[in-house]
């Protein structure tokens, strides 16, 4: 479903991706960890069709990315690292727009719609601004958009970024279910290791820009002897804390958060 | 085309949300129109040129249009930050679609912006000459309103952040506005100010609404008409193209 031979994708001299290689399964669950700029958004975003690879090859269900990438944006669902919602339109609207713009029928959109807030705790409050949600529902509603359009491939960079454990649970289960019953291969990325574990089949951990280890959790910890995933994540990659600095996106959030404060 | 619908509804909702906005950059116009308007006609009445009120309220509504596309094409740059333009450009709908639905709706915006002032000018006892001309303003209106949201399309795909934006203000904007002929006749002025209010695209639109509503334009309906028609194509074009180059 997804297969990626030989990714490098520089920054001027920076190299962000570092020749690495992988296929994801057709109805697979797969994990990518790593610290902080390792390079996983950099890898979503080359798959999402946002950002050209310097050199290598991605395909998406056989797609080209670069070339079809209307055709491979039709067939993914995308859960943003950092805030994608209009603020200035309630939850349905945004919903409503989402489906819209992926070619949902009207009917199906609202009977869809109405099945994911009720899944997700929002339904009572649809038609409220999304500005005057907490940052827990805001997120939540993220994650039921990018179900909206039924993906065949979901990808979620960091989801469970700021959810409480009720909504992380309520999350995962939902997402397990449409991997087993519907059969969306799903790739993931995540700081939490118990969550990697409880629902990935495969687990690739990359650092610098290189997969320094790919395989199913037990092999991970079986290969650096480690008792949890955890362990054998920083035996992987270090102890050392990495730095990232702040784009101009994030000073720019900020700024705005501490205006709209005053 | 459902994609350019919804994005163009997109627009207009927040247009409508955002009440305070829509007064708040009334004030300006108003200014301009009943200040200047009645400050100076006695001076412009003297010299011979008749009622000033008449002939500033087609450039102060312009100015109203020309503000607002400006801005809801700049708008581009806050969807950025706060990552909706991230949701449409993953969305499997043409680039070109996404920003014609965006365009579609700052240009809509900036009309009723527009008409809003063009009420109260008729409220402070501004009439056309002949509402025959009516049909034509407006579509001078919506020249200038796609002409600049345009432009703003491409100044916003451009900067990265609102960092440039008082650049922006003071070296474009403003400008456009001051060298447009909007607050004053075009005949008989210095060279250089004769040679900078003709390369101004909003001089054109300026003179057109004036040459449609009150009868006093400078060039042709036609010239205005032809030079205006161009700068929309082609700005949209320059604006397609920018905004295709977008990197999240």
């Amino acid at each position: 479903m997804i297969d990626v031979q030989n990714l490098t994708r520089k920054f001027g001299e920076f190299v962000a991706v570092h020749d690495i290689s992988f296929t994801v399964e057709r109805g697979e669950i797969f994990a990518f960890l790593g610290p902080n700029g390792a390079g996983k958004t950099t890898t979503i975003k080359i798959l999402t069709t946002l950002l050209p690879p310097t050199s290598g090859t991605v395909r998406i269900d056989g797609l080209d990315p670069t070339r079809d990438s209307t055709a491979v944006r039709a067939r993914i669902g995308i859960v943003f690292q950092d805030p994608s919602l209009d603020q200035n339109l309630s939850a349905w609207e945004n919903l409503d727009l989402h489906g819209a713009l992926y070619h949902v029928p009207r009917k199906l959109r609202r009977e869809r719609a109405q099945v994911l807030l009720e899944l997700f705790g929002l339904w009572e409050r649809r038609e409220e601004l999304v500005k005057q949600y907490s940052g827990g529902m805001m997120r939540r509603l993220e994650i039921a958009r990018g179900l909206l359009h039924t993906p065949r491939i979901l990808f979620l960079d960091e989801p469970t970024l700021g959810l409480d454990p009720q909504s992380r649970n309520q999350l995962w289960t939902h997402v397990k279910r449409l991997n087993q019953e519907e059969g969306v291969t799903v790739f993931l990325t995540t700081h939490y290791m118990d969550e990697a574990d409880r629902v990935a089949g495969r687990i690739a951990v990359i650092d610098h820009g290189r997969i320094v280890s790919l395989g199913t959790s037990a092999e991970l910890k079986t290969s650096t002897g480690s008792a949890t995933l955890e362990e054998a994540f920083l035996a992987l990659t270090g102890t050392e804390i990495r730095e990232e600095s702040a784009g101009s996106a994030d000073q720019m959030r900020r700024a705005a958060r501490a205006w709209r404060g005053r | 085309m459902g994609a350019i619908y919804v994005l163009w509804l997109r627009e207009l909702k927040r247009y409508v949300r955002s009440r305070a906005q829509i007064v708040a950059s009334l004030g300006q116009p108003l200014l301009y129109l009943l200040a200047l308007g009645y400050g100076l006609s006695p001076v412009f009445r003297r010299s011979g040129e008749g009622n000033y009120l008449e002939f500033i309220a087609p450039g102060v509504i312009a100015m109203t249009v020309l503000f607002s596309s400006l801005f809801s094409g700049i708008q581009l740059i806050w969807d950025r930050q706060f990552g909706f333009l991230k949701e449409t450009l993953v969305a499997p709908v043409p680039r070109l679609h996404i920003m014609i639905g965006r365009t579609c709706g700052a240009a809509t915006t900036a009309m009723i912006q527009g008409l809003l002032v063009a009420l109260v000018a008729v409220l402070a006892g501004f009439r056309p000459a002949s509402y025959g001309g009516v049909p034509l303003a407006f579509g001078f209106l919506a020249l200038i309103a796609v002409v600049f949201t345009a432009l703003g399309t491409t100044v916003g795909s451009t900067l990265r952040d609102m960092q440039g934006f008082q650049m922006v203000m003071n070296f474009l904007v403003l400008p456009i506005f001051f060298l447009s002929g909007a607050l004053y006749p075009l005949a008989h002025l210095p060279i250089a100010l004769t040679v900078l209010t003709r390369v101004d695209p909003l001089t054109y639109g300026v003179d057109g609404l004036r040459g449609a509503l009150i009868a006093r334009g400078h060039f042709s309906a036609l010239i205005d008409l032809v030079v205006m028609a161009l700068l929309a194509v082609a700005l949209t074009a320059v604006g397609a193209w920018r905004f295709a180059r977008i990197e999240i």
